[in-house]
């Protein structure tokens, strides 16, 4: 039993605990426990890997920590594990993110015990994703993790929650029966020998893996599928709604994990193995996230709702993750992945933010909302930490991701590239536009409702939830070097890949 | 004659033994009472109670050992007895366990229905209608011959309209058996009138002769063309019987008419016997037309995946939304057909079982509050979670894996078939493959609106708490485990995937040897 299976087995036996758990306190003790073990076990592995890594020659990239069973074997499927720098850093993320989520849910109600049992069965699938090197695990803990987003919605959820988490479950699945089929191509195309990335990656015997007019027709399928999740731009309008509607520690572990699932898809599946494609095709999709970027930063403009604001400017800094992808540059993806880190810890504080907000003055309309400050202070400076990571605040994570994505998109060459880049760049502005102005109307200013006024500040299980994530996104502000360089060796072979197949083909820009 | 060919009719003898004695104790064991259906009331006494219980479970224990015996198919496996009429295959046995589990399930979850007053009496008729049809189909899968075939189709229908009309004083049920009865002869018909053109076109009814004979290149043009016809006819009669559109127009109305535990034998076992009777004769008797049949297909699979699911989405009563819901079913399992795969077939017998656990499953839990409430709307579901937590949350595992949701069994089987049916017909199997995706999300989205009405819809007087009485809970407890096991556990695929065949090995000859030595 290699030992990253235990990321599926805690949450399994975290399932097996809340079925038995008889009171609060009982389903509380498995959440905490099973979440605490988690996060220890992510960051032992993030500690393992960087010391095993640093003990490798510096120009192999080989997946760790692999294992590999077999399951089905006439159809080639098999549970095979594996990491690299890029998973590790995103099993980092998603432990954090649930961990902070079971504290930002500890007053829920009603039926705790049934929440926190889909909850489990969503981080099951996040966790199983990240560690899985076979299509067809991978393809079956990314439909784990989106089946309960419909109960948590649509039972735990509040305002027009029943339309949002059907929209949010159909998009999705809609997304995932396209992707299906790019697996089936893949495998198929790739020869029918195996489900294994790396293997159908390492193209044994053949100069591409699978033929590029295959390429042609898989890859968009495959990409738009997990740029559904992606939020990319005409398929993004599950999000806001999504967000909107769901409980917190939800909208956290969605916005902050589940959307990762897209982009690292997209990177790891859709373009790894079928770089051709990519090279060929990927300025359609470049167009298509660049619109994400301005469009999602300018809805988040005019919106009303905090909730609504939040998951636009998801939108938009999701979108600027395939886009940092799609330039295929080595510094440009590593940026993209810190991105991923960044938005998932400070949009989990954002919405964690928004949800104890929300939960005292019981309205999320900015219009209604005023003075906080001196009313919740400490959920008010909090509030401002996360904006300023938001709006790309140096010394904070922010700005080291996007730092990074727009040095490296500016290091493409042609105008193609560099006039998208300068649009996508106008973003930052934006989003400096409506979080400070955000943060100015409902933090100072006069409290006009004299109701809020009797509102107390966070509670303590609150305060750790909150606390935590901040010390995330400060850390990875502060010293994003580590992070950064165990990054760099995961991107690593995707864009060698990537660079190779260009001399296959004449690509337009 | 050699009597020992008998030997290889194994679990048809074991069956019609279970047959004969569930008979001779149905007369023997008291329930003739008019006065009442309560067991001590009926027949008085701690050991007249026994006696009245074993009527109950006689043919369940009888049926159950049945299933033990016959369960491992035996590996030297192929042989034909009568002179062909009788083809014994390991895949044929598989097939033959997996219905015999089904019938288990239903016998299981009939109990508080077989309970009622009006039926008390006819407990024994209930039992001997399951298994004579069983036995039809068993005919069937393991025919070698046409007539064969079709009185096995005979002995699996008639007594079907039977059990349909189960509940005779109630005016739908009558009405249901009726319409099944016209609609089944009338399919019958269009099968015979098939089989006589291939009769016509080739002189034999064997399968083994059709074959060899429609293969030889002398043969007129003509005679190909009847066997085209004969086969066109042949799709049509199986459609019937498989529900496929557009031969799907009696499902529905019968399926609401049947008593609950009857339409989920119905949408399983007598649906799954017939897709795998298709396969396998399709592959044995037809392997010359499998482009024809590809073609045919094509068109009736995407027809019956999109009518069907369209059609459940406006429905109010669940047992005409679960016979849309096993159209839509039907129309994936048929998937399994396309180019007469050896993956094919094993995808299409996972598939029937795993469709097994789930709709069966589905089908416990409507019986048992049919029974319990006699409520059957969609509306009347809501706020089913609140009185009756642990029924939901079964129900809804059971729609979740007819959705096809990991990591319930379901998205296995369709993953399977779906990569089955990807790579035939020479790339036009991916844009069935891609329609048939895309309806999943149509059927995800009527699945869920049941969730919905259970979990989120909000309900002042939901459906009273129950207890849920012993059988139905085993009944349940198999169909929750197969929905969680069949899948994780890859046990079950594999090892119906040692036994199964494809066109390329019944071309070779050597169709069902033990694990495909070819």
């Amino acid at each position: 039993m290699n030992f990253l299976s235990i990321f599926v087995l805690i949450p399994l036996l975290m399932l097996f605990g809340l079925w038995i758990a008889r009171n609060l306190n009982q389903v509380r003790g498995v959440m905490v426990a099973g979440s605490t073990a988690l996060l220890a076990l992510a960051i032992y592995l993030t500690y393992t890997f960087i010391g095993d890594r640093a003990a490798m020659p510096a120009d192999e990239f080989p997946m760790l920590y692999t294992a590999s069973f077999d399951w089905f074997p006439a159809l080639n499927i098999k549970y095979s594990v594996g990491v690299d720098g890029i998973s590790v850093a995103m099993l980092l993320l998603s432990s954090i993110i649930v961990f902070t989520g079971t504290f930002a849910s500890w007053q829920l109600k009603p039926l705790t015990k049934e929440y926190f049992l889909w909850f489990t069965l969503l981080s099951m699938g996040v966790f199983g994703f990240f560690i899985s090197v076979d299509m067809f695990t991978m393809f079956m803990f990314y439909e784990i993790a989106l089946i309960p987003m419909y109960l948590l919605i649509g039972v735990w959820g509040s305002g027009k929650k029943e339309y949002s988490a059907m929209k949010l479950t159909l998009m999705l699945m809609g997304g995932s029966a396209f992707l299906m089929c790019g697996i089936f191509g893949i495998y198929f195309g790739a020869g029918a020998t195996t489900m294994n990335v790396t293997e159908i990656a390492a193209r044994e015997g053949a100069v591409v893996a699978v033929p590029l007019s295959l390429q042609r027709f898989w890859f968009p399928m495959t990409f738009a599928g997990f740029g559904v999740l992606g939020a990319m731009f005409p398929f993004h309008t599950w999000s806001p709604d999504g967000h909107a509607s769901a409980p917190t520690a939800v909208s956290m572990l969605h916005a902050g994990v589940l959307m990762k699932l897209g982009g690292y898809g997209c990177f790891r599946i859709a373009m790894y193995l079928m770089p051709e494609a990519a090279n060929e095709m990927g300025w359609i999709f470049l167009i298509l996230t660049a619109i994400s970027v301005v469009y999602g930063a300018f809805s988040a403009c005019v919106q009303t709702d905090l909730k609504y604001i939040n998951a636009y400017s998801s939108v938009s800094h999701c979108g600027l993750v395939l886009f940092a992808i799609l330039m295929m540059n080595h510094v440009a993806a590593t940026g993209a992945i810190l991105q991923m880190l960044s938005h998932g810890l400070m949009t989990a504080l954002f919405f964690a933010l928004i949800g104890m907000i929300y939960g005292r003055t019981h309205t999320r309309d900015v219009r209604e909302l005023a003075g906080l400050m001196k009313i919740m202070p400490f959920l008010a400076v909090c509030y401002v930490i996360a904006g300023l990571a938001n709006l790309g605040l140096p010394g904070l994570s922010g700005f080291v991701a996007e730092m990074t994505i727009f040095v490296g998109a500016f290091g493409n060459t042609g105008a193609f590239y560099t006039t998208l880049t300068i649009i996508a760049c106008t973003s930052i502005v934006i989003t400096a536009v409506y979080i400070l102005r955000l943060v100015g109307k409902i933090l100072y200013g006069v409290c006009t409702n004299e109701h809020h006024l009797l509102l107390t500040d966070a509670t303590w299980d609150e305060r750790f939830s909150v606390v935590c994530l901040i010390l995330s996104v400060a850390g990875l502000g502060l010293a994003p070097w580590w992070v950064s360089d165990m990054i760099g060796t995961g991107v690593g072979p995707i864009i060698d890949v990537l660079d190779g197949a260009k001399q296959f083909l004449n690509v337009p820009f | 004659m050699d009597y020992s060919q008998f030997l290889y009719m194994t679990a048809e003898l074991s069956l019609l033994a279970v047959i004969c004695l569930v008979f001779i104790a149905d007369l023997f064991l008291c329930g003739r009472s008019e006065k009442g259906f309560d067991c001590s009331e009926v027949c008085g006494g701690k050991k007249a109670f026994c006696v009245c219980r074993m009527k109950r479970t006689l043919p369940l224990i009888l049926f159950t050992i049945h299933t033990i015996l016959t369960a491992c198919p035996c590996c030297p496996g192929v042989a034909e007895a009568f002179g062909g009429m009788y083809q014994a295959t390991p895949m044929a046995s598989i097939m033959k366990t997996v219905l015999n589990i089904g019938v288990i399930v239903v016998f299981l979850m009939s109990n508080k229905w077989l309970r009622r007053e009006e039926n008390w009496i006819k407990q024994g008729e209930f039992y001997e209608l399951v298994l004579f049809t069983l036995f039809g189909m068993y005919l069937m899968i393991s025919s070698g011959h046409f007539l064969m075939f079709f009185i096995g189709l005979e002995l699996a229908s008639i007594p079907m309209a039977a059990l349909v009309a189960f509940d005779k004083k109630r005016y739908e049920s009558a009405e249901a058996g009726a319409k099944f009865i016209l609609l089944a002869l009338f399919s019958s018909a269009l099968l015979l009138y098939g089989i006589s053109l291939i009769y016509g076109a080739t002189g034999t009814l064997y399968f083994n002769d059709i074959n060899s004979i429609l293969g030889n290149t002398d043969w007129a043009v003509n005679a190909k063309l009847f066997a085209i016809l004969g086969l066109t006819l042949f799709i049509t009669g199986m459609g019937f019987k498989i529900s496929l559109v557009p031969f799907h127009l009696w499902t529905a109305d019968t399926y609401q008419g049947a008593p609950t535990v009857v339409t989920g034998y119905l949408s399983v076992i007598s649906k799954g016997s017939a897709a795998f009777v298709l396969l396998t004769v399709l592959q044995k008797v037809f392997c010359l037309f499998v482009t024809e049949w590809n073609w045919a297909f094509f068109w009736i699979i995407i027809a019956s995946i999109t009518v069907a699911n369209l059609f459940a989405i406006r429905q109010k009563n669940l047992k005409r939304f679960m016979a849309f819901s096993a159209i839509s079913q039907a129309g994936y399992l048929v998937l399994g057909i396309m180019d007469g795969t050896a993956q094919g077939m094993t995808a299409l017998v996972f598939y029937l079982l795993v469709y097994l656990a789930a709709n069966l499953g589905a089908f416990a839990v409507l019986t048992t509050v049919e029974e319990n409430t006699g409520k059957i709307g969609i509306d009347d579901y809501a706020g089913l979670y609140q009185t009756n937590p642990r029924l939901s949350l079964l129900m809804t595992l059971c729609l979740f894996s007819l959705a096809g949701i990991p990591p319930f069994a379901g998205f296995f089987s369709k993953f399977f078939i779906f990569m089955a049916a990807f790579q035939t017909m020479g790339g036009w199997g991916h844009w069935l493959v891609l329609i048939a995706l895309i309806n999943t999300v149509i059927s995800l989205y009527y699945y869920l609106l049941i969730v919905k009405a259970m979990y989120i819809t909000p309900n002042d007087k939901p459906l009273p708490s129950f207890r849920v009485d012993c059988p139905t809970r085993w009944a349940l407890a198999i169909c929750i485990a197969g929905v969680l096991l069949l899948g994780l556990c890859g046990i079950a695929y594999n090892w119906i995937d040692t036994f199964s065949y494809g066109l390329e090995e019944v071309f070779a000859g050597c169709a069902g040897t033990c694990c495909g030595a070819c």
